[in-house]
């Protein structure tokens, strides 16, 4: 993990054929990209632990082939296959088949070695052996309203279909958690995943005929602030929330955002330190939804007051150009001030080494970049 | 009974194109192919013993998606990659 004593930062790049590791230097000014790992693979998500294990785990299929997670114990050095990938039980009542492991996450810092996958279709697994070997959390998979919740069968599922990700463990308590559903909503367990609830009051499903409904919302990202994780912020398909906790709805902090911009996007970023600090990366929902940054001018968009106003941060990025950033492909490091980073859809990286205010583009010519996270 | 193996496997099967495994359905060569390289039967057959979309078993000169297909008298099972899925 990056810290403000550390020499190097590294990123962990998922993209469409493959994934890479940049090295940047103390100043993270000089990035050298590695050889692609497991070149032609799908590679959906990249995580290291921060529990100092060493353990990289990497969601991964091919065109052809299916699903998987592969694994490194050697901080990327070398990889192995998961003895047993994240798989539905064998005569799911359902008929289920996980298509793609889509996300990983870590578990709670008291249980080194726990990690947990999100998939479509909308699975939850879990793995207690530092991803050798994942088994199906019963109490989602099972749940007696999954198919509800998770609006199976996924036939109006996003465009690579229904995708279970956000999965986020409170730093307090190992049996709290959230996950969010693409489409289907957020979702809270306080239980260690053995019983679930939906958490969406307050937000919009402009999708629905409806104003207000318990489920079928699509977060695209949810993120949990670690110094006060109580505090929760979401970019949906309709808008930028956050929820302070207790509370039981979200509040729609994008409106706050410039008319012309809106407040549609797919990625959120927490400061590692400041939980009134957040960014994203509007992009185009307009008409057939598009998909790019709006008005083909791309931007990030920062808060530092908890959404009550929001500033554009485009110093260094093209006037114009068209790309699109995934909910999975932005990150922030720990280092100060903080270094902000995303991958493009055009594959190239993008960093700031001053929370947004200036950025520079650290590599090009990826292929599309589905994932970037900081090791 | 001769299994050949398309490139996206040989990875499991130290780069071989060809191996050897027995059984008497395409479900129980499968099984066997599995035992001597682990993994590779989950990255063409899914969890609900459905053979994934874009790969192909070809028995006797036919695709075969039903791993209960009888063997007998067969003498070879052919991997491949489908044509679409890249």
């Amino acid at each position: 993990m990056n810290t403000e004593s550390s020499d190097v930062t590294t990123l962990l790049v998922g993209t469409r054929k493959g994934a890479w590791m940049l090295s940047g230097d103390a100043a993270r000014e000089q990035w050298v990209a590695s050889e692609p790992i497991f070149l032609g693979h799908i590679v959906q998500h990249l995580v290291a632990d921060p529990r100092g294990s060493g353990t990289i785990v990497m969601a991964a299929k091919t065109g052809h082939l299916g699903p998987t997670v592969f694994r490194s114990t050697d901080q990327g050095g070398t990889w192995t296959e998961a003895s047993r990938p994240p798989a539905f039980n064998a005569g799911d009542a359902y008929g289920r088949a996980v298509r793609t492991v889509f996300w990983v996450t870590p578990g709670h810092a008291s249980v080194p070695g726990v990690w947990y996958a999100g998939a479509s279709p909308q699975g939850l697994f879990r793995s207690t052996d530092d991803g050798d070997t994942w088994a199906p959390v019963a109490g989602w998979n099972d749940h007696p309203q999954w198919n509800t919740w998770a609006e199976w069968p996924d036939v109006e599922g996003t465009p690579d279909g229904s995708v279970l990700h956000s999965v986020i463990v409170d730093p307090r308590d190992a049996a709290h958690m959230y996950i969010g559903l693409s489409g289907g909503g957020v979702f809270e367990s306080v239980d260690a995943g053995a019983d679930w609830r939906p958490l969406n009051a307050g937000c919009a499903a402009d999708f629905l005929p409806e104003p207000e409904y318990p489920t079928g919302h699509d977060p695209h990202c949810v993120r949990m602030h670690p110094a006060m994780p109580d505090r929760l912020y979401q970019q949906n398909h309709c808008g930028i929330y956050r929820l302070d906790r207790p509370a039981e709805r979200w509040v729609r902090i994008g409106d706050n955002m410039p008319r012309e911009v809106g407040d549609i996007g797919f990625p959120i970023e927490l400061h590692p330190r400041d939980p009134d600090t957040a960014w994203v990366f509007p992009m185009d929902g307009t008409d057939v939804w598009p998909r790019t940054s709006p008005d083909g001018r791309p931007a990030v968009y920062v808060t530092r007051d908890a959404g009550e106003s929001w500033s554009r941060l485009a110093a260094g990025l093209p006037e114009r150009a068209w790309f699109t950033v995934k909910r999975q492909a932005m990150c922030v490091d720990r280092s100060e001030p903080v270094g902000v980073y995303f991958g493009t859809t055009s594959g190239e990286i993008w960093a700031s080494r001053d929370g947004g205010e200036h950025w520079t583009c650290i590599v090009a010519h990826l292929p599309e970049i589905y994932s970037l996270e900081v090791a | 009974m001769r299994v050949r193996i398309p490139t996206p496997l040989r990875s499991y099967t130290r780069n071989a194109a060809s191996v050897t495994a027995s059984g008497s359905t395409v479900g129980e060569v499968l099984a066997d192919l599995d035992e001597q390289f682990p993994g590779i039967t989950f990255r063409l057959v899914d969890e609900q013993g459905s053979v994934r979309q874009h790969m192909v078993i070809w028995v006797d000169g036919r695709r075969c998606r039903d791993l209960d297909t009888p063997l007998d008298g067969i003498d070879e099972v052919v991997l491949m990659q489908a044509l679409s899925g890249g």
